[in-house]
């Protein structure tokens, strides 16, 4: 059947809204499973948070439908000018907000709770769409010590990262959302895709294992010593001109600073933030009852499930809250837990798919705006699964982070729809405009 | 767009690293799901039990470190309803022989609030030593049953069950005040065990047990690293003088009344007797203690629950001229030469309140003979003073005085529901006689201790501690020492001083004391101990429903006191009769530490005032 073009539904990627379908289904179920209680049965019971999740998905395709009545051109014309207002209240909501729980990152109207730093994802990604679509990102192998021509080669990539760190360290800083700040770092898979420079990311890469060496290793000077010695020898095989000294010398320095800056970092971390490192890296006497608890309580409750898992409903270890959090961050406990091996992996491999439908999609555009826009999406996306589950399962630090599209909770689920939507939208009129 | 095709290679290492981080995920939990024994443990053990370790309550000796309370292990049947499931109830049944409908209210009660199929409650309470041994070799066939190892009170010897006071269970209200209990624990209801619970219940522990899908414990939660263990509580030194306090019961048998013995020097409560008594043992144990509770607690007659030492207000009868003749002597208004005249009663009211026939007295006489006439001048004496112009000043002088005694106020002591007695006010009167419209005379039987005038007996003694110390007293209290270390609250440290402080008056009054039992007129010549010099006074309580209840006050040796006693029975009449001989006795008890007098403590131990009216000797002093 051909599609009427002004349907709402034409050109609409339909294997994608399934998936969405699918896996907010399951999110659902879930959520009903982790909070269940004999005492209220009902699903649709609305004082219940399984009640709630209804509406909130309800409203989530309200909202769905409304970006696709939208014509695409907003999204390009007025890119910037959203990224500029959630930057504004997102400096705003510090002062206005209201204290929850020792967060100042709501704005709240009447009963209506809205976090900006949730829509900060979408909005930095479409000026990071719009600012990229604008350019040539030079592709530069080449390696100068020059600050001139530093400053000429990487200025759009700077431009670029300014674009990700601004709201990154607003939010960090004045609201204290680790989780919602941190997300932001996964657009750096766009710049890669959108021609960063390979050095950027070794250097990121090496810069993060050393990282991570520095916060297992405590012997900071032995590390330095160690780190010397590399230097050294890299010296013996390269030739011994000035500019090799150079920048030998001035890398040994950079990986110096990593480690002296990584020990500052973890001694200038809160008490319960140090611990999840500690956790995480399995440092230290970790108190398992205390700090370790929900990480040690996670693996119990999905190591419980087995295979197969012990059913839907008969999840003991989430079902008499052994697990806290269970229905937002820590939600894929209960999938473990009753669903077992077997469930677990269709729920990563069902995220995973719609990720890499997504990256299909964009590398379909005839636009650039799209095609980075859609890898923004499905970065954001692949850096929630990752974290989340991985915190789950001891492979990442506890990070608060929601599971997309499962977790209880509406702010993230309508950010997720509106990321996702304004993508299949661009899509489905991918033929029409070029960008 | 121009790179773009270069770049274009790129998404096969996004979408690779995607796919591998994914794989690496799914190893993981391959690995966590089904490798990894550590949560094969767990996925047996589908449930954490936490098994609480009651510590066993703290021990009490009394002053000469005798064992008064101990503990006896006890078993508790606990269950939780939602893990019943394939629970052999029959069997269950039979072991605790009880119907199957007794067993299904149970489950059902447990089910309920404020108990939940989810949470643990007591379904037997104390199983007898068989039943326990029985039921332990079939537990495993009882889903959601198991035994809750605790300790109940035991007592070696029954008595001083008042001072002790028993142990209860934690109400509900209690469990929701204090988040230390829970409902079904054990706390200390009255006495001694509600005075120094924290002392003596020590802390609770909690082992998490690890159980599998049969209820079976499969092992301890990380090797027992989260469990904590029972502080057991401390034990605690008593004041009591066990060998006093159960010759005391035993002398009161067969009478209502109390005896308060108290070393003046001190404070420490020698011994502290409520009569009718009755076995602590009877407070103990599940279904028999709320048995005997109920028993108890109607017999109305007798009211055994009562502590009348602690909160039976009567009027202390003549015993209280002895305040009168001390704050008279203070205020310079009578000597130990004065004299007031006395016709078979006081004069001016015509002849009320009555005296016997004696004559005319001076202060020490006075005493000896208890003259009547002679403190309703004592007290007009005082109130009606020239200093106090208005009638009310001059009695709210003799009310503050007399409260300095102790009479009227909470003497600080360590034991719980104590009552502070009464001395009644100008506000009180001006409501019953109306405002200007009574004088001196109008009250006068409050110097002679009667009217609205009351104390508890355990006042009483620490008036008569008072007037042994000459001016001063220590709140009695029963604990000298918790947990080994001699520790004593600082504020029984505190004397507390009376409104007369000059020994010589205190030596008048002695005097009277003293003669009271020596003296030509003695109303006490039977209780005389050859070698020990005893100060005391009889005392008469009027009793509008009945018979006087009858007061004997002493403090013996007069010149170094050790002990000061009162004995109060009820109903017996004139205090020399009963009460004087028990107080004698005790004390030669307490200072010898036997008996020369066999055939008076012969008469008193067999004397039933309960039940045959017809011993009392109707004599009114
Ligand atoms: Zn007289």
């Amino acid at each position: 059947m051909r599609q009427n073009e002004y349907s709402l539904f034409y050109g609409v990627d339909r294997l994608t809204v399934l998936i969405y379908i699918l896996l907010v289904l399951m999110g659902w179920g879930n959520i009903y499973a982790a909070v269940y209680n004999e005492e209220h049965s009902n699903i649709f019971d609305l004082s219940q948070k399984y009640g709630k999740q209804l509406i909130w998905i309800g409203s989530a395709a309200i909202i769905a439908f409304s970006i696709l009545l939208v014509d695409t051109n907003v999204y390009t014309a007025f890119a910037f000018v959203f990224y500029a207002l959630l930057i504004i209240s997102n400096i705003i909501v510090r002062f206005v907000g209201r204290d929850i729980k020792g967060s100042h990152s709501w704005f709240i109207i009447g009963d209506f709770r809205i976090q900006p730093a949730e829509f900060m994802k979408f909005a930095t990604n479409l000026a990071l769409a719009k600012f990229l679509s604008n350019q040539n990102i030079i592709v530069n192998a080449q390696f100068r010590l020059r600050l001139k021509d530093l400053l000429n080669n990487y200025r759009n990539t700077i431009i670029a990262l300014l674009i990700i760190g601004v709201p990154l360290i607003l939010i960090k800083v004045l609201q204290d959302e680790t989780g919602l700040a941190i997300v932001l770092i996964a657009f750096v898979v766009v710049l890669y895709r959108e021609g960063l420079s390979v050095n950027f990311l070794i250097f990121g890469l090496l810069a993060g294992i050393l990282f991570v060496v520095s916060l297992v290793v405590t012997q900071t000077s032995t590390l330095l010593i160690v780190l010397g010695c590399i230097a050294a020898l890299s010296l013996f095989f390269v030739g011994r001109q000035r500019k090799n000294i150079l920048i030998v010398v001035g890398v040994y320095i950079l990986a110096a600073g990593v480690v002296l800056g990584t020990n500052q970092f973890y001694n200038k971390l809160e008490a319960h933030q140090k611990v999840r490192i500690d956790v995480l890296l399995g440092r230290g006497t970790v108190n398992l009852k205390k700090e370790g608890y929900n990480v040690n309580q996670a693996k119990i409750a999905i190591g419980s499930g087995g295979f197969l898992g012990k059913g839907y409903l008969q999840g003991t270890q989430t079902k008499y809250d052994f697990v806290p959090e269970q229905d937002t961050d820590f939600i894929f406990c209960t999938v473990g837990e009753e669903w077992g091996f077997v469930g677990s992996t269709l729920v990563i491999f069902l995220e995973l798919f719609l990720i890499l439908r997504i990256i299909f999609m964009a590398e379909r555009q005839r636009s650039p705006f799209s095609r980075i826009y859609g890898y923004g999406v499905a970065s954001v996306l692949f850096f929630h699964l990752a974290v989340n589950i991985g915190m789950t399962i001891g492979l990442m630090p506890v990070i608060g982070i929601p599971l997309p599209f499962f977790s209880y909770g509406g702010s993230s689920l309508w950010s997720f729809t509106i990321l996702l939507f304004i993508f299949i939208k661009l899509d489905a009129y991918r033929l029409q405009i070029l960008r | 767009m121009n790179n773009n095709n270069l770049l274009s290679d790129r998404k096969y290492i996004v979408g690779g690293f995607f796919i591998l981080i994914a794989c690496i995920y799914v190893a993981r939990l391959f690995y966590i799901q089904i490798i990894d024994d550590k949560y094969k443990l767990d996925a047996q053990a589908n449930a954490f039990r936490y098994i609480t370790e009651y510590p066993v309550r703290g021990y009490i000796y009394d002053r000469n470190g005798k064992l008064i309370v101990f503990n006896e292990a006890s078993y508790d049947l606990m269950v939780t309803p939602k893990e019943t499931k394939g629970c052999d109830t029959m069997a269950l049944c039979e072991v605790l022989q009880i119907t199957k409908e007794e067993y299904l209210k149970r489950i059902k009660k447990a089910s309920q609030a404020p108990n939940s199929p989810r949470k643990q409650s007591i379904f037997e309470k104390q199983m007898s030593a068989q039943t326990y041994a029985a039921l332990q070799e079939k537990l495993y066939r009882f889903n959601g049953f198991f035994v809750q190892k605790r300790t109940v009170r035991k007592y070696p010897r029954p008595i001083a069950a008042h001072l002790l006071g028993y142990v209860g269970e934690v109400t509900k209200e209690q469990a929701e005040k204090n988040s230390y209990y829970r409902e079904g624990d054990y706390i200390g209801v009255s006495g001694i065990e509600r005075s120094y619970e924290e002392a003596l219940r020590g802390k609770k522990g909690v082992q998490i047990a690890i159980t599998d899908v049969h209820n079976k414990i499969v092992g301890r939660y990380m090797d027992g690293k989260y469990d904590t263990l029972a502080i057991p509580g401390k034990p605690l030194y008593c004041t009591i003088d066990v060998e006093l306090q159960a010759y005391g019961e035993q002398l009161m048998k067969g009478k209502k009344g109390a005896i308060v013995a108290i070393e003046p020097q001190t404070g420490e409560i020698l011994c502290l007797i409520s009569a009718p008594a009755y076995d602590p043992n009877l407070l103990v144990g599940g279904k028999e203690r709320s048995r005997n509770f109920t028993k108890l607690y109607y017999d109305s007659l007798n009211l055994p629950l009562l502590n009348r030492a602690l909160q039976g207000q009567y009027p202390p009868g003549s015993t209280f001229k002895l305040i009168d003749a001390l704050i008279a002597q203070k205020d310079e208004v009578i000597n130990r030469n004065t004299v007031f005249p006395c016709s078979h009663g006081y004069p001016p009211m015509g002849g009320r309140p009555k005296c016997h026939s004696h004559p005319a007295m001076n202060l020490p006489g006075s005493i000896s003979t208890s003259c009547n006439s002679y403190y309703s001048y004592v007290f007009r004496a005082i109130v009606d003073q020239k200093k106090y112009p208005k009638f009310v000043d001059g009695f709210e002088h003799w009310r503050t005085c007399v409260k300095s005694f102790g009479p009227g106020t909470k003497l600080g002591t360590d034991l719980p529901y104590d009552k502070p007695g009464n001395v009644p006010s100008v506000k009180y009167y001006n409501k019953v006689f109306g405002e200007n419209r009574w004088r001196s005379n109008t009250v006068v039987s409050l110097g002679i201790g009667q009217a609205e005038l009351t104390l508890v007996p355990l006042q009483m003694a620490n008036v008569v501690a008072l007037i042994a110390n000459k001016g001063f007293y220590y709140s009695p209290h029963a604990i000298k020492g918790i947990g080994g270390e001699k520790y004593l609250d600082p504020k029984f440290k505190q004397k507390h001083y009376a409104y007369v402080q000059e020994a010589a008056y205190y030596d008048i009054v002695h005097d009277g004391m003293q003669g009271c039992l020596e003296g030509a007129y003695s109303t006490a010549r039977t209780s005389i101990i050859k070698g020990i010099t005893i100060c005391g006074k009889t005392g008469t309580a009027e009793n509008p429903h009945g018979k006087d209840h009858a007061v004997f006050s002493a403090f013996a040796p007069r010149q170094d006191p050790k002990i000061a006693i009162v004995v109060f029975t009820e109903n017996a009449g004139f205090g020399g009769t009963w009460s004087a001989p028990i107080a004698s006795l005790m004390i030669e008890k307490y200072l010898r530490g036997k008996i020369t007098r066999p055939e008076i403590e012969k008469r008193m131990m067999e004397a039933d005032l309960i039940n045959s009216k017809n011993l009392i000797v109707e004599r009114k002093h």
